[in-house]
Order: structure tokens, then C-alpha cells, then sequence
């Protein structure tokens, strides 16, 4: 009983804390012509102010669903069908039109997946600037041209690029041209899905830790969605591990490594080789993820699960019947797996 | 003898030098890794000897014979079949209205692999080895039914099909998700084992290098830099530019605090060492003239002035 009150007073010390965003039982469904389909399932975060939230897991486990329905992108047939989603302690939901346009690149601004091919080819990067600032607020020509040649010169580009053709920069380069325009309203959020992905590791590496430079300069959150957990341990300050549509363990970052408990989260640790120490063979996480339209009963993961044995039935009929909850395990840390229920409690 | 040799390989695109005087051995049954960052030319010379690319200069021998351009028809057909690619979009790779069956069919109708009554059978077999089980089930699906490890898995069956000696991947799994990118590396360790099989790993991911590779090369500004056997090389580093690939692998064993400044990226050096400019250890003969690959430890070459110096060999 204690441990049930226990729970609520952390519950609504979370609640105190002022939360940039908040997540309360966000659901996301997408009208498919073999039904609904439900690509987010009751997903609580919370990003706080100038923090990193790292979000991992495989594609297709909804990871780009929550940071499109943060950014209010989300288009039919995908809808926001249950929860809420705070901004600053206001609903999102419900606003108009014209609040949201404003809302989004002013307080929330997004690098997309492969965002370097997202420049426009036959205009100046100068000119994507002023356009995109000009959209937002009234600023003369003059002074947002300036003030591009600021941003780009704080990603570690040559100001004088204004006037280069995106074409004319690398990869590498027109990445960063998009973080900085990213970061051209000062926004209070940075949404990154797979920012750099399609890049080589030591561009990438760069990368990550100018973000991280400039978030601690400018003091905005970041929301960094990826698929290789490898970049999280490093780069952020809390991660989330989604799983078919949920969310299934947060944690700290520090020590995440060490103390994750879901047997997904496990598997997604074992999947990458190390480049130091004893190398033995891995076996990464067997078999491929639910289809979303017919998602397995009770644990979504138990079909993969190695731990999901018919030998302990009581428990075995809790997986494969009982969907779990995520509940607190440690400061900060959650899971839902009824196979840590049953082990902790 | 070694699988495939390369010999003072050169591709120019227009002015631009991609690959500069190149020279490798593929020993049989081994897997090597040539490793680089996006632009070294790693991938050109995968291409160059698959023949997609003609060389500006230098040659590709494969079982003693010469098998760039001034190979004769029958050779070429032979080589064909005997080195196959894996490229890294396998969806792009595909053919988008073509079942996984009609794929893998091709190669063995064309080469004439097997009698045609048995070509089902073989189809089944290959999907088995690559692990896309039940095979009957996979053989009649598209490739937009598939998902991104289970396409690359019959790009490999395909490439198979022809029963090569040696197998060009490049960047096999880098657009898969990490959690299946384990499952291709696996298979080609199997592959290698079973088969023996002779791989290059072309890949700007040192872990999964390490993971697969008994060798490696690594490129930089198309030359290679530092060769050597994978545990060597990555233990004991030589070329500055082998230490800051290894440094940017993202490593749970780093702390958040020391997650800050790398060397940043700057054009190279068209004089000296091409690496100069970013290079921590730089000395004045670095900015005047060009190092070669010299060997400094057995079996370990490295082009660097300072850590493999050419006096090294002389005074050893």
C-alpha cells in the first residue's frame, strides 16, 4: 500500500516540476483501409527545459509519430485520438490554425530525417533564411540576412555561405545550414529525427557535440529520435525506449547502460559490437517488430521476448494476456515488463 | 595466393583524383574491412574492381589473370560470376514489380548454375542460407512486402546464386536498422566459415569492422593510410587519422562531460601529408613532403611521418 502512495507523491512531484513539454497518455491513430491503426499507444514524456530526451527504437515504433504530433504536423490519416499534449502547461490540442503556425518554428522547430536534401536547390541558403524568417515575424531583409550569417557562423560555417547554393556545401554542411535555421526563432525546442543518420561517424560525432555546445549557450531542449541507442548513451540526458507504438523503459542517461531492465532495451544494447574490450558473438534481438494493425496480445514484446517461457505459466500467461504498465523502479527510471514486476516486487 | 589482388589502382573523376594509387591482397576466406568517412573513395574502389567503374590506372588480378578492361570476353564472363557486389540500398537494388523468386532465378538461369528442373530447388536453398525462412512463403513476395534486413538478405542470395569466390559489401547494413544490422554481419560471418567465402567490408563503422573484419584498410583522401590484421590495428593505432575515426564511435564507456571537441573537418593539404591539417602530431616535414605506407610493426603499415617514419625499417 505504502508503495502505491509512494508512487502518487512521485507522480505529482513530476507533475510540479514545470515541464516545457508534456505528454499525458498520448495516443495516435492512423485510419488504414484494414482498420485503425495505432502507431502511438498511450505515451507519457516530459522534456524540461534545456534538456536532451533521446527516444530509440526500431522503425516503425511510432518514435517519428510523437515528435510529429509535438511539432502539430501530423496530417490525416494519422490523428491525435486520446491524451494531451502540453506546451508549457497548455493543451496544444484544440488551438487554432494561426496559433499553431506561429507555435511551430517559434517555439518548437524540427531537422527532419535526411533534412539535407530538404534546402531548396536553385535558391542562395541566405535567401532560405530571410524567407523562413520572414514568414514568422516582420524583420527587414537586411537584418535577417545578418542575422543568417550569425547562425551559420555559430554551426561552424563561414558566414559569407549566405550567398552559397546548397549544392556548393556538403553533406555535412547543409546539415548544419538546417540546425542553424532550426535555431534561427530561438525556439525553446529542437526536434532532431535521425539528424545524421545518413552521415559518416566523425561528421556526425561533430555534429552532436556542436548541438550540444550550442544548447548549452542558448538553452533550449532537444527531443533527439534516432534508431541507434549507441548515440544516446553519450549525447543525451534521459532516454526513452519505444516499442510497438509504446513507451516501454525511460531512464537517465548516466548509467543507462548499466541498470535498463526491459529485455527490448537489453537486446537494442546488444546489438551494436563494441570497439574496445572482449568481442564475442551477438545475436541481436530475434524475429521483426509487430505489425501495428494486428499488435500481439498482452506484452507487445513477448513474441521476441527470450524471458517469455511457457516452463513459469503463471507468469507466461501475464505476457502473453496482460498488457504491462510502466512503473517506477528507481529515481527517474521506469519500465513496464511484468517480468521486473515480478522480480522487484 | 591471394583471392584478388590490387595493384597501383587510380580512378579519376574528371580532376578529381578519387583513388590514388591503391594496392591490397584479399586473402581467401577472410574477411577484410576497407573503412573511410563518406568521400575517402572507399566505395570507388569496391566499384572499380566489381567493374562498374573502369580504372584511370593500375590493375585488378584475380587467380593470376588481369580482369580490368584488356580482359578478354570469357574472362570477364568468369570474373562476372566469381565477384559479386552487395550494395547499401537494397531497396534500390531490387526490382520494385519482380518477386524475391524472379531475383535470385536470374543469375542461376543466366549462368547456368543449375539444370533448369533444379532452379526451384536452389532458389529455396539460398533463401534458407540467408536465413529467410519458411522460404516457400518468401520466395513469391515483392520486395515493398519485405522489410529492409529481409531485402538486403535476398540482395545476398542473389549475389550468391552465381557461387562467387569473393563478395564486394558496401555498406551492407548501414541503412538498416541497428537492432537487424547484426543479423547481415552474422550471416556474412557464417558465409566465411561455411563457405569460405572472401569478403570486402566496405564501411565507415569501425565497430562492426571489428566485429567482422580479419583485416583492414583505412582510406583517407583515396589513399590508404594504415593497413594491417583488425585487433592490431585498432589496439595499436599507428595514422593519426585511424585514432580519430576510433575516437568518434560512440561509446557507452565515454562520459557526458568529456562528449566535447573533435578536430573539425577542414579541406586537405594539396602538399606533404593530406591529412596535415587536422592531425594533432604534425611536424614541419608533414607540410613539405608526402609519407608513404611504411611498415613499422610486422604485418602493420602505416603513411605517416611520425608514427611510421622511414628510417623506422632501416634503424629496426
Amino acid at each position: 500500500m505504502t508503495g502505491v502512495l509512494e508512487g502518487e507523491m512521485q507522480e505529482l512531484r513530476r507533475q510540479a516540476t514545470d515541464a516545457l513539454v508534456e505528454l499525458r497518455d498520448l495516443v495516435v491513430d492512423y485510419a488504414a483501409p484494414e482498420g485503425r491503426v495505432r502507431a502511438v499507444d498511450h505515451v507519457s514524456l516530459e522534456i524540461r527545459p534545456g534538456e536532451i530526451v533521446g527516444l530509440a527504437g526500431e522503425s516503425g515504433c511510432g518514435k517519428t509519430t510523437v515528435a510529429n504530433a509535438i511539432m502539430q504536423i501530423l496530417r490525416p490519416p494519422a490523428r491525435v485520438t486520446g491524451g494531451r499534449i502540453l506546451f508549457q502547461g497548455e493543451d496544444l490540442i484544440g488551438r487554432s490554425s494561426e496559433d499553431l503556425r506561429r507555435y511551430r518554428w517559434r517555439n518548437v522547430s524540427m531537422v527532419f530525417q535526411s533534412a539535407m536534401n530538404a534546402l531548396n536547390p536553385v535558391m542562395r541558403v541566405g535567401d532560405q533564411f530571410v524567407d523562413m524568417m520572414r514568414a514568422h515575424e516582420r524583420i527587414p531583409r537586411r537584418d535577417a540576412l545578418a542575422r543568417a550569417e550569425e547562425l551559420l557562423e555559430l554551426v561552424g560555417i563561414d558566414g559569407r555561405r549566405v550567398r552559397a547554393y546548397p549544392h556548393e556545401l556538403s553533406g555535412g554542411m547543409r546539415q548544419r545550414v538546417i540546425i542553424a535555421m532550426a535555431l534561427a526563432l530561438r525556439p525553446e525546442l529542437v526536434i532532431m529525427d535521425e539528424p545524421t543518420t545518413a552521415l559518416d561517424v566523425v561528421v556526425q560525432r561533430e555534429i552532436l557535440q556542436e548541438v550540444d555546445a550550442l544548447k548549452r549557450e542558448l538553452g533550449f531542449a532537444v527531443l533527439f529520435i534516432t534508431h541507434d541507442l549507441s548515440l544516446l548513451l553519450e549525447f543525451a540526458d534521459r532516454i526513452g525506449i519505444m516499442y510497438a507504438g509504446e513507451l516501454v523503459e525511460t531512464a537517465p542517461a548516466r548509467g543507462f547502460a548499466e541498470e535498463a531492465l526491459h529485455p527490448y532495451t537489453l537486446g537494442l544494447l546488444r546489438s551494436f559490437p563494441p570497439v574496445t574490450g572482449p568481442l564475442e558473438r551477438m545475436k541481436g534481438i530475434p524475429g521483426t517488430p509487430p505489425d501495428l494493425a494486428k499488435p500481439p496480445s498482452g506484452c507487445r514484446f513477448h513474441p521476441r521476448c527470450p524471458h517469455c517461457l511457457p516452463e513459469d505459466a503463471p507468469l507466461h500467461a501475464r505476457q502473453t494476456q496482460e498488457r504491462p504498465v510502466l512503473r517506477e523502479v528507481g529515481a527517474g527510471h521506469r519500465v513496464a515488463c511484468h517480468l521486473v514486476e515480478a522480480g522487484t516486487s | 595466393m591471394s583471392a584478388l589482388e590490387v595493384a597501383g589502382l587510380t580512378k579519376d573523376f574528371r580532376k578529381l583524383r578519387a583513388v590514388d594509387d591503391v594496392a591490397f591482397e584479399l586473402q581467401p576466406g577472410r574477411i577484410t574491412a576497407l573503412v573511410g568517412e563518406s568521400g575517402s573513395g572507399k566505395s570507388t574502389v569496391a566499384r572499380v574492381i566489381a567493374r562498374l567503374y573502369e580504372p584511370t590506372a593500375g590493375s585488378v588480378r584475380f587467380e593470376g589473370r588481369d580482369a580490368t578492361s584488356r580482359a578478354r570476353r570469357h574472362d570477364v564472363l568468369r570474373y562476372r560470376s566469381q565477384v559479386q557486389m552487395i550494395f547499401q540500398d537494397p531497396f534500390g537494388s531490387l526490382n520494385p514489380v519482380k518477386t524475391v523468386a524472379h531475383h535470385i532465378e536470374r543469375p542461376l538461369r543466366i549462368h547456368r548454375i543449375v539444370p533448369r528442373s533444379q532452379v526451384k530447388a536452389r532458389v529455396q536453398e539460398l533463401l534458407e542460407t540467408v536465413g529467410l525462412v519458411p522460404p516457400e512463403q518468401i520466395a513469391p513476395k515483392y520486395p515493398h512486402e519485405l522489410s529492409g534486413g529481409q531485402r538486403q538478405r535476398v540482395a545476398i542470395a542473389r549475389a550468391l546464386a552465381v557461387e562467387p569466390s569473393v563478395v564486394l559489401a558496401d555498406e551492407p547494413t548501414s541503412m538498416l536498422d541497428v537492432s537487424i544490422r547484426i543479423g547481415v554481419l552474422n550471416l556474412m560471418l557464417k558465409l566465411k566459415e561455411e563457405r569460405g567465402l572472401t569478403f570486402l567490408y566496405v564501411t565507415h563503422d569501425l565497430a562492426s569492422a571489428r566485429y567482422v573484419a580479419d583485416d583492414m584498410l583505412v582510406m583517407y583522401a583515396g589513399q590508404i593510410v594504415e593497413q594491417g590484421p583488425t585487433e592490431q590495428v585498432l589496439q595499436n593505432p599507428l595514422h593519426p587519422y585511424t585514432r580519430l575515426l576510433l575516437s568518434a564511435v560512440p561509446d557507452a564507456g565515454r562520459s557526458r562531460e568529456a562528449f566535447a571537441r573533435a578536430p573539425r573537418r577542414v579541406a586537405d593539404a594539396t602538399v606533404g601529408c593530406r591529412f596535415v591539417a587536422r592531425c594533432p602530431l604534425a611536424i614541419d616535414l608533414c607540410r613539405r613532403e608526402a609519407p608513404t605506407l611504411e611498415e613499422a610493426h610486422p604485418s602493420q603499415s602505416a603513411r605517416c611521418h611520425v608514427t611510421a617514419p622511414r628510417s623506422w625499417q632501416a634503424s629496426a
